[in-house]
């Protein structure tokens, strides 16, 4: 029998098995970051351990960074200590590190990809949970504990169990203004915030193989928020050429090398997975969620659900106090809900594509009044790419803010933030009560919703914008 | 690790059950940046307490915590376990333990022993009648002895080598550092490093 994708680059990386213990499988790539991290430097220091392979990790600061003033030091006295002890750590134990103010800081997850670090057929590792962004490129990429941290550190490998397989497939074509966000947000509504509980998600069909790798980034970047460990796509021409001339891209006859893997790198036809789930794309519309989960969304075009008409009683349960918390009533067309902030950014929405698609919807118009925009590019070179191609003028003269790399208001561990009641529409990952400020309320949406939500005020696609009189909106 | 073979300490009687780890260190502390240093958040809500067990000069030396039923539910959190070792305990008893601060405990080196409610009751009055008495945890024999008190202790197989052995992850791990040094010298070179 043939093997899924998952199960070939799991089998690629066994060091060690034995009957009734979990494998030991080698890591290619650890990323970090300072927030999850410091205890495990600690704990190496403790038993006087080195860290065994600095030339396979990467530190980046990323979810406590301010984006405004980034020269001065950082207000928040807990930030501040977490960026130093990173610092600090990194210098102590010989891992290279992208500080505040450097020309490749910005989200681990924006970063690996930008630097050619993330490559197909590796495994790939951060004690972040959305480190399953990486798995577009064919990598097997998940998310672990401080302790796992440590343990990565200290032998480059983790012993762990086998996960299940599904497929997602995505077969058709997208029509104009929905994107990869607007797929996975409707794969977690179908499949449920614990549908994927145990499994690699492979995602694939038609749909799949036409998007960029920001796209592709975009929908394994959420597949934790289905439940699931990792989310994978098979590599392609497309990932090659995303791949081909990047800092850390093998060249010459390293590439030749690396492509001829690579190439193998796809699930057998005779394969079998443990779940298939089918989602039609061509019958996707822009989604929007609605509640205090990924999975509780819905098509712009729908109404706030009535929590009597969901089946199961759990789910009824938590449909009410989502429109408690959301301070929603049901039948409200989604189109009507007016929000004070739009977010755009994240590693799930930072990247340069990201902010293309939202600038060539606001260009030439202001933004409503009473919204906030801020825009938050995923790195510093993102930032770069975006000032050099005239988007952050686009964005100002919409009337946005543009702000410096980091994770930001995704989960306001830096001042940006939601005030108490405040409603968000944002491009970021989670909506969970209180994600983005205490009180906050969150509407996850695609780059395109976001922008067309600043410019309308409420809830909005590009198709319900007034076309401008000298140019065509993108 | 510290190898865990016996341990004779002063004994604590924590005549409390579901004791949680929010009650065994609060959230606050979890701030922090360090693995150790956390002997201040340990029971930190009942610390200002001075009836409370650890404020009495007779206990306030413990190092084995003779605990109610259900001990470490709630939250993941392994700052539990650094600030009962931290404090100086070796071993916690109970009659029963959740199961991931049983887990998270057994990586560390912090034994937890289940006795009988029968036994805990028994070396509870034994403590409180004199405090200062100390108990003697042996996981050889999986034995506990305070006073005349002798108590059998269930221990699992696995834990009770790992403990004796002093091996947490990590240490099993580098016990196939061979394993790993043969990957690595098979591994494409074409594979991408961070340092150059």
């Amino acid at each position: 029998m043939g093997q899924t994708l998952a199960e070939k680059v799991w089998d690629a990386h066994v060091v060690r098995r034995a009957e009734g213990e979990p494998d030991l499988l080698y890591i290619d790539l650890h990323l970090v970051h300072e927030v999850t991290s410091p205890q495990a430097f600690d704990g190496l220091r403790l038993a006087g351990r080195p860290v065994r392979r600095p030339d396979l990790t990467l530190a980046t600061e990323d979810h406590n960074t301010p984006t405004l003033d980034i020269d001065k030091p950082i207000a928040d006295l807990t930030s501040r200590t977490q960026i130093e002890t990173l610092r600090r750590n990194c210098q102590e134990f010989g891992v290279r590190i992208h500080s505040l103010g450097d020309v490749e800081q910005g989200i681990v997850h924006v970063v690996g990809p930008q630097l050619g670090l993330t490559q197909p057929g590796l495994t790939v590792v951060c004690g972040d949970s959305h480190t399953s962004t990486h798995g577009a490129f064919g990598a097997l990429a998940f998310g672990i504990g401080t302790s796992e941290v440590e343990h990565v550190l200290a032998t480059q490998t983790l012993p762990l169990r086998p996960f299940k397989t599904m497929a997602i497939n995505v077969e058709g074509r997208l029509k104009p203004g929905v994107t990869a966000k607007d797929i996975i947000l409707a794969v977690i509504a179908k499949i449920g915030t614990g549908g994927g509980q145990g499994y690699v998600l492979e995602y694939r069909g038609e749909a799949i193989r036409s998007l960029s790798m920001e796209a592709r980034m975009t929908i394994c970047n959420m597949s934790i928020e289905a439940g699931a460990r990792a989310g994978m796509i098979a590599p392609d021409e497309t990932t090659f050429a995303y791949i081909e001339g990047r800092p850390h891209a093998p060249s010459g006859k390293e590439w030749d090398a690396a492509l001829e893997y690579w190439r193998t790198l796809y699930t057998d036809d005779d394969a079998v997975f443990d779940t298939e789930v089918t989602i039609d794309a061509d019958a996707l519309e822009p989604f929007v969620t609605w509640g205090t989960n990924p999975g509780q969304g819905l098509p712009l075009s729908a109404a706030v659900p009535d929590p009597d008409t969901f089946a199961d009683e759990s789910e009824r349960t938590a449909a009410r106090r989502a429109l408690e918390y959301m301070d929603l009533q049901a039948g409200t067309p989604l189109r009507d809900i007016a929000v004070d902030t739009v977010f755009i950014g994240s590693c799930t929405n930072g990247r340069i594509e990201d902010l293309r698609a939202a600038a060539a919807v606001v260009k030439g118009r202001k933004k409503a009044d009473t919204v906030r925009v801020l825009v938050v590019p995923g790195s510093a070179k993102v930032r770069l790419q975006a000032e050099a191609e005239g988007l952050d003028k686009v964005f100002t003269e919409f009337g946005a803010e543009w702000r410096h790399a980091g994770c930001s208001m995704c989960l306001g561990m830096n001042p940006d933030q939601l005030a108490p009641g405040e409603r968000s529409a944002s491009t970021s990952n989670r909506n969970f009560e209180g994600r983005q400020g205490k009180g906050g309320r969150t509407h996850l949406v695609s780059p395109l919703v976001a922008a067309a939500t600043g410019v309308r005020g409420t809830l909005s696609s590009p198709a319900d914008l007034e076309p401008l009189d000298l140019e065509p909106v993108g | 690790m510290e190898k865990f073979i016996r341990h004779t300490g002063v004994g604590v009687p924590l005549r409390r059950s579901n004791v949680d780890t929010d009650q065994i260190i609060p959230a606050v502390y979890l701030k922090r940046v360090t693995r150790t240093g956390f002997e201040d958040g340990l029971f930190a809500a009942w610390r200002g307490d001075e009836t409370f067990v650890l404020n009495q000069p007779g206990f306030a030396a413990g190092s084995v915590l003779v605990a109610g039923p259900d001990f470490g539910t709630g939250s993941s959190r392994e700052h539990a376990v650094w600030a009962l070792k931290d404090y100086g305990f070796r071993a916690v008893l109970s009659s029963r333990f959740a199961d991931i601060f049983r887990g998270n405990s057994g990586k560390q080196g912090l034994l937890t022993g289940q006795l009988n409610q029968d036994d805990i009751e028994l070396i509870w009055k034994a403590l409180e009648n004199a405090p200062g008495t100390k108990v003697s945890v042996d996981l050889d024999q999986r034995v506990v002895t305070c006073g005349d008190i002798v108590a059998p202790m269930q221990v699992d197989d696995y834990t009770r080598w790992r403990l004796m052995e002093g091996l947490d992850d990590i240490g099993l791990t580098q016990r196939h550092v061979d394993a790993i040094d043969d990957f690595e010298a098979a591994r494409p070179s074409h594979k991408p490093r961070t340092l150059v």
